[in-house]
């Protein structure tokens, strides 16, 4: 036989070969932040539930710099994870209404109005 | 060689191919067919038909209705009796379709819809969208999956039918990706490979219509009928030749000239309105549509571009939201490729050469005069067309003679023997060894691209809407150089896999002695009829060629050509009247 | 001296190569050309011997898939137009073996493609003599744009996780699947489910969404991958709550 079919090797960097592979990468990346934030958050219950110096300690090491520097990093992932997650919610859940589909755009715009609605919530909830 | 025996051999994957083999397997699931497609069957050129399959299926048609077309439609060349079970059959090919999963256009209660065509008295076309070939070869593609005793050999070039005693006991064929021949042994072949409408330089067709399976028939003795018979769709891309469908002038569409002129009308096609209506104008036939075209070409009213002259065909006034849902691949098709989108502005378009209503001789049984040889779709000439074919009659055609080829050649494997293995060894060896002489040939002196782009232009321009003595002669003497010239073709690549620069070069060998037959046929016809039409023989002769013409392969001379009666039962020849009042 | 551009395609002959390299040609540029017009020109005036597969000319037979400038495309559809000025680098479609030049080997395609089971499954035949099954316009709207698939592999190309792992079914196979389970006349979703909902079916898939991306006929694959996971997992719940309910 002749044939010799030539199988290409895929580099190690693949997703650094074209844009839509490295936003998905970082796409990705942000589940690692939303996994740190939530270790973040449950010692922080933790640390309620062990006192109020605990707790003072807690809030003293989470305001530092550092620690200010760690909540925007993760809020900046935890962002585009939610506006990457809603661009794409459309064509997981196509809906139909009255035998027309509703519009991506309009399903997008209501996760946005929701989103905000909660983030009011909590904001005033905690007395901001 | 590499032997595969088997029990049905079907050449060609498009779809009349697929749909014997599907026949076939369910006939009898215990028979082995062989499918063999020089390229995998989803590219076969059905895929690209557009405007839909005719079949009655409404209240307000009927039966002879679809058979008064199709014989006017044919200029009375058709044979009465096969257009007769092929009306019948046809919707019920239709709606056999429709349950393995078709996408067939609904109307609001959900039946299947049909639209006007041209040349048709009632609206009998079944549509999906303007994809109707695309979604139909999916359909059959995918429905033949579920079959376990069809056997694929994707991209596999057959080359000759392997013959014993005048009967046909198999085919040779190239694998393409090993460049290895192979021998299939079989009871019963089925040619089904399609037309040749690559002979032509513009054409709507796809590179895969090179005639091969015609000029296999060909060359072992079967004769070619009918074909001086070569259909121009009106309407094509100029440049490209890509199509656009008829359905666009069935939903509405309308042909002007540079003066913005529906010129039809000075065609007894008329009058323009009321419009759309049904067999008039824009809705007449297609040969003679293309050749109104080339008329207003003689008077200087068509447009010039860098393509050569185009008319215009106008959707607009259809409005976006029906184009769009109706005609969308039109509108993606224009606008990609000529810039201009249809919802805005009028396309130019031009004729093109479309399809080849000549083919191998068959009967009504898909059965040739071999026996164990049968042939349908393109490829075949039963005839259900005659002189000129209706749009949406070939994706019905494909389907009736498609399943009745696949069932009779399935019965013929039953009760038939394979052939002597030893006479298939030597038929096989001589095969190899036509190969092989043109794969080692050294001291060539012609390409492949030369002599095809020679005889592209000796046949439009001898051979093309309008044909006289002269031109058709000097074709005709052009085809045989070219043919004597093939001989000295040396190929660039020596290599076994996936050698194309070889494919083309069989490929050119086939479109050379499909040319010559239909120019030696068209030669001989001394009359005017349907698409072939002779400046000077204008008129219809029905006294001496009511008849179809038969080319028998005559090896290195030319043709000989003969006439067979055409079988009339209902319908006379009678004029054939297009336009006129709405009725 | 009229204008011309540059191709560099990616040959391969595996009886002399012992592995691909890109060759330079020189064509003349046209104003309405496509990437497949310039490869004929090569095939028919310069070089003879490269081969790739070819027909219909208008981005509908699916047989001209190749790799344009790093983007998957199709030859017929990549306007030269828009590249002028430039090179156009031309080679076979990523995550394909290579045959011959620009021809890939494309038997994982067809094995996948077959075994989603890609047909219509009924519980019973139900004779042509009763007419048409009937389909409401709505009805076809929910699954046509999943039928418009060329099978021209650019969603193969483009999509990583099956670059990684070939045992993927893919973006095509499983938006064909999708196509027959929200057909209304099909009733085979639970024996496509064995493949389809599988470790290599669905869920392989982690929505990268460049095949959807890449598609020349808007099928988006990824969309019917996501909706065939929210369907497949109701179909888990539903089962393990209701035990004997479903099948």
């Amino acid at each position: 036989m002749s044939r010799r079919p030539y199988i290409r090797k895929v580099e190690r960097n693949w997703f650094l070969s074209q844009r839509r592979y490295t936003l998905y990468m970082t796409r990705e990346l942000t589940s690692l932040f939303v996994l740190l934030y939530c270790v973040f958050l449950t010692l922080g219950v933790v640390r309620l539930s062990q006192g109020q110096a605990a707790w003072d300690g807690f809030v003293t090491t989470a305001s530092s710099p550092l620690g200010v520097i760690f909540q925007l990093v993760c809020l900046g992932f935890a962002a585009f994870h939610s506006v990457t997650w809603f661009a794409v919610t459309p064509k997981a859940m196509p809906l139909m209404i009255k035998g027309e589909p509703v519009p991506d755009k309009t399903i997008i715009a209501v996760h946005y109005a929701l989103w905000a609605a909660v983030s009011a919530v909590v904001l005033i909830a905690a007395g901001v | 060689m590499d032997v595969i025996v088997t029990d049905v051999a079907i050449v060609g994957a498009g779809g009349a191919g697929l749909r014997a083999a599907i026949a076939a397997a369910q006939s009898d699931p215990s028979l082995n067919i062989a499918l063999i497609s020089k390229v995998y069957p989803m590219r076969s050129h059905t895929v690209a038909a557009e405007g839909g399959a005719a079949g009655v299926i409404k209240d307000n048609d009927s039966l002879d209705n679809h058979f008064n077309d199709t014989v006017t439609g044919g200029d009375w060349l058709s044979d009465q009796d096969a257009v007769e079970m092929f009306v019948n059959t046809a919707p019920k090919e239709l709606l056999q379709m429709e349950h393995w999963g078709c996408p067939w256009s609904r109307e609001p209660d959900g039946k299947v819809a049909v639209r006007p065509f041209g040349g048709m008295k009632i609206e009998r076309t079944w549509y999906a969208a303007d994809k109707t070939g695309f979604h139909m070869l999916h359909t059959l593609f995918q429905t033949s999956i579920q079959f376990p005793s069809i056997k694929r050999f994707d991209e596999y070039y057959s080359t000759e039918l392997l013959v014993e005693d005048g009967r046909c006991i198999g085919v040779v064929a190239i694998e393409m990706r090993s460049g290895r021949m192979v021998a299939f042994h079989a009871k019963s072949v089925i040619i089904a490979t399609g037309g040749a409408g690559r002979i032509f330089p513009f054409t709507t067709n796809g590179a895969v219509k090179t005639g091969d399976g015609m000029a296999m028939a060909y060359r072992a003795g079967v004769p070619l009928k009918d074909m001086e018979f070569i259909q121009y769709h009106p309407t094509g891309l100029p440049g490209t030749g890509i199509l656009i469908t008829e359905g666009s002038r069935g939903e509405g569409g309308i042909l002007v000239n540079k003066d913005g002129y529906r010129y039809l009308q000075d065609y007894n096609l008329g009058p323009p309105d009321p419009w759309p209506r049904k067999k008039a104008m824009e809705l007449g036939p297609r040969d003679r549509l293309s050749q109104a075209f080339w008329h207003e070409q003689q008077k200087g009213r068509t447009i010039k571009t860098a393509y050569g002259d185009v008319v215009y065909l106008d959707i607009r006034h259809l409005g976006e939201a029906k184009i769009n849902e109706r005609l969308p691949m039109v509108r993606e098709l224009a606008s990609s490729y000529i810039g201009v989108d249809p919802v805005y502005e009028p396309i130019p378009v031009r004729p093109v050469v479309h399809y080849t209503m000549g083919g191998i001789h068959t009967d009504i049984n898909a059965a040739t005069p071999m026996p164990g040889l049968y042939a349908a779709g393109e490829c075949a000439c039963v005839s259900i067309n005659g002189a000129n074919r209706l749009g949406s009659n070939s994706l019905a055609e494909i389907l009736v003679f498609g399943a009745i080829a696949g069932r009779n050649a399935a019965a013929f494997a039953k009760a038939n023997p394979l052939g002597s293995p030893t006479l298939a060894a030597q038929a096989t060896d001589a095969a190899q060894g036509r190969v092989r002489e043109l794969f080692l040939r050294t001291g060539g002196t012609e390409t492949i691209s030369g002599l095809r782009k020679e005889m592209n232009d000796a046949m439009e321009s001898g051979a093309g809407i309008y044909r006289t003595e002269q031109t058709l002669q000097d074709t005709c003497r052009v085809l045989a150089d070219l043919r004597a010239r093939f001989g000295k073709v040396q190929l660039e690549d020596r290599s076994n896999v996936f050698n194309t620069d070889l494919l083309q070069a069989l490929e050119l060998g086939s479109m050379l002695d499909v040319a010559q037959a239909m120019a030696h046929s068209a030669l001989l016809r001394k009359e005017s009829r349907g698409s072939h039409q002779r400046l000077d023989f204008p008129a219809r002769d029905d006294v001496t060629f009511l008849q179809h013409s038969l080319a028998t392969f005559g090896g290195a001379a030319e043709p000989a050509i003969s006439y067979a009666d055409v079988v009339i039962t209902k319908s006379k020849p009678a004029e054939r009247v297009y336009g006129g009042p709405a009725t | 001296m009229s204008e011309t551009i540059t191709l560099e395609v990616l040959r391969y002959n595996p009886e002399t190569d012992s592995e691909p390299h890109f060759q330079s040609f020189v064509v003349p540029y046209h104003e309405d050309w496509v990437v497949l017009d310039a490869l004929n020109h090569v095939k028919d005036h310069i070089d003879s011997t490269l081969s790739y597969r070819w027909s219909c000319h208008m981005a509908v037979c699916g047989s001209c898939g190749l790799i344009i400038n790093g983007e998957p495309k199709l030859g017929c559809h990549a306007f030269v137009r828009d590249y002028r000025g430039g090179v156009i680098k031309i080679e076979p479609l990523d995550h394909f073996p290579i045959e011959r030049d620009l021809v890939i080997v494309m038997d994982d395609f067809i094995e996948k493609l077959s075994s989603v089971k890609p047909y219509v499954i009924v519980k019973e035949e139900k004779p042509v003599s009763e007419g048409e099954y009937i389909q409401t316009p709505a009805q076809l709207k929910v699954f046509k744009q999943y039928t418009q698939c060329i099978n021209c592999m650019l969603c193969y190309a483009a999509c990583p996780q099956y670059a990684m792992n070939e045992g993927f079914v893919g973006p095509a196979a499983l938006a064909l699947a999708h196509r027959y389970n929200m057909d209304s006349r099909d009733c085979g979703k639970d024996e496509r489910a064995e493949v389809v909902a599988s470790n290599e079916g669905i869920w392989e898939c982690t929505f990268v969404g460049a095949c959807s991306e890449v598609c020349p006929k808007h099928v988006d694959p990824a969309a019917a991958i996501q909706q065939t996971k929210i369907a497949a997992s109701l179909d888990w719940f539903k089962a393990l709550l209701l035990p004997g309910g479903k099948k």
